[in-house]
């Protein structure tokens, strides 16, 4: 099995991470800056205000994930056509996951400094829980239970599993894979579902 | 018709009440002054209007809306200008006010005629390409003027719009008011901290400590706190005074070898004094009470109070200690300061010779 083939997915998923939660600083500048206040006069719902600002931020990781996808096959990443739409609607999810955590504590945020702040503290552990370096199948107990509750571990592990298919046996995939694609699409779309609404909640309340 | 109306609101923030019980009407048409020192509660207003705010008790209505349960309805009756800026400024001029218009629901084909309208009226419609990151302090608040008038409010608040900009474009910033006013019948709402400015104001109310002290025309204001001053210097004093007291039956103050002459109508009574008097006069000045004399008259606290030092909203502030301790003399006019006289000097050179 090739290193880079197992590698790459869990790049593609931080920096979409990344970008997706950095990106709803945003809300933070704005309000900073006072352009929030231009936006909260307007005759338009809290709530498309909060979802807009999650979208906008889907929109810009999206955007670096494909960057990522168009490099791949350069380094001689094994990367077919039908992979991609699966890839695409995975980095979307992901990052719409991501984008509503993000926004939720911007919302609660009313310094950049703060919010960077608590960002770099959140990103780290969860870029080492997810995964993406080593494979969590034989990490110890305490850290697997955390890994359960980030959703980044759920973005690599299907992203991996759509790159290294047809590459691994299934001995191997046993001992790389934790769950099936379909669960961790389940895990993401609850966890975007619960985060974005608490973000729309606590945009409300805040605003 | 009133276009706003405010019955009883409060807003506290903890222990600190910033509006307390305010009650007040504004036409429609109209350009309301809203006056008072830093922190009196002006901003905490104008943002429960704007639905920014809810208040702590108490009602507005908006263009007959509910600023509590109809906030969509009255977000789209109004236009803002903030104190601070609020433009995107990554964004250029015309995409600004394309954003704004999407907001606000201005249909596509008025929106290429009212940006061009808007941004000519501010006269930036050759800049409506550039990047606002790029433009002058002045720039971006005509922008920002521009941007709050693009959906056609019914009115605008403006939350001291003309802060920080230089006199021509300040002066410029009040033909545009004038100029919307008139031609529009749109209803001004706006605070500022420039005298002169509340000069164009058809009515101005002045608000301290959340409560409203005052609420007149400024004409009406300014009699209020008193009657006009004509100043005299002659190289024979004495005679001066004798006739002046002989023709014109009033006392007159000497204050620093200047006669002091109160008179109802100043302007009017100038040119009857060149006419009648026989003594020679060097130089004269008509000095007519200002809005800033009756912003600080309502303004300062009592003596002994402790709320005399709190802010520095006047600028006058040794001046106001003398307006409130002539006042309470009832003998308004001692406070005469030589400061005034070059105002007046400055403002009527002809008569200051």
């Amino acid at each position: 099995m090739d290193f880079i083939q197992f590698m790459y997915p869990g790049i593609i998923a931080m920096s979409v991470m990344g970008v997706a939660f950095f990106s709803t600083i945003s809300t933070v500048w704005d309000r900073e800056f006072g352009f929030l206040k231009e936006i909260l006069v307007a005759p338009v719902s809290r709530t498309a205000i909060a979802i807009g600002k999650t979208l906008g931020a889907t929109t810009i990781a999206v955007l670096q994930g494909l960057i990522l996808l168009v490099i791949a096959p350069f380094i001689g990443l094994d990367l077919h056509l039908a992979m991609i739409p699966e890839i695409f609607s995975l980095m979307l999810l992901l990052s719409f996951a991501v984008a509503g955590m993000g926004l939720f504590i911007a919302s609660l945020m009313k310094t950049t400094e703060s919010f960077g702040l608590l960002m770099q503290v959140l990103v780290f552990p969860m870029f080492f829980l997810s995964g993406a370096f080593f494979p969590l199948t034989s990490v110890p107990s305490w850290m697997m239970a955390l890994s359960r509750l980030n959703p980044l571990t759920y973005g690599v592990d299907a992203m991996r599993q759509i790159f290294l298919h047809n590459h691994i046996s299934p001995e191997v995939s046993h001992r790389l894979i934790l769950h099936p694609i379909y669960i961790n699409v389940l895990f993401l779309v609850v966890f975007s579902a619960v985060l974005v609404s608490a973000a729309v909640i606590a945009f409300n309340k805040k605003n | 018709m009133n276009i706003i109306e405010v019955q009883n609101l409060t807003k506290r923030f903890g222990e600190v009440t910033a509006v307390n019980a305010l009650s007040f009407n504004v036409q429609k048409g109209e350009i309301f002054g809203f006056l008072g020192p830093n922190g009196a509660g002006k901003s905490t207003t104008i943002n429960i209007l704007s639905t920014l705010l809810t208040p702590t008790t108490g009602k507005a209505y908006i263009n007959s809306f509910n600023v509590l349960s109809e906030r969509d309805k009255v977000r789209k009756s109004i236009g803002l200008v903030f104190q601070d800026p609020s433009l995107d400024d990554h964004l250029t001029s015309e995409e600004n006010l394309r954003f704004h218009a999407k907001l606000y629901g201005v249909p596509k084909e008025e929106y290429k005629k009212r940006m061009e309208e808007v941004l000519r009226l501010v006269d930036l419609w050759d800049r409506r390409k550039d990047i606002v990151k790029k433009f002058s302090g002045g720039m971006k608040r005509r922008l920002e003027i521009a941007r709050g008038l693009i959906h056609y409010p019914q009115v605008l608040f403006l939350d001291e719009p003309t802060i920080g900009l230089d006199p021509q474009t300040r002066a410029h910033f009040w033909e545009y008011i004038l100029k919307l006013k008139e031609e529009r019948a749109m209803t001004i709402f706006m605070t500022t901290h420039y005298m002169n400015e509340a000069e164009y104001c058809d009515r101005i109310g002045i608000i301290d400590y959340g409560k409203l002290v005052a609420l007149d025309t400024p004409s009406n204001l300014k009699k209020k706190v008193g009657c006009d001053i004509i100043e005299m210097k002659s190289g024979d004093e004495e005679r001066l005074k004798e006739e002046l007291q002989a023709r014109y039956q009033t006392k007159i103050k000497e204050k620093d070898h200047i006669l002091q002459l109160e008179v109802q109508d100043g302007e009017r009574f100038l040119p009857r004094l060149f006419n009648e008097l026989t003594t020679k006069i060097d130089a004269i000045a008509l000095r007519k009470p200002t809005l800033e004399d009756v912003f600080c008259a309502l303004l300062v606290a009592p003596f002994g109070s402790s709320k005399h030092h709190r802010k520095s909203g006047c600028a006058l502030a040794g001046e106001c200690t003398d307006i409130k301790k002539a006042l309470l003399k009832q003998n308004f006019y001692v406070f005469y300061s030589t400061y005034h006289y070059n105002l007046a000097a400055r403002n009527y050179p002809l008569l200051a010779g």
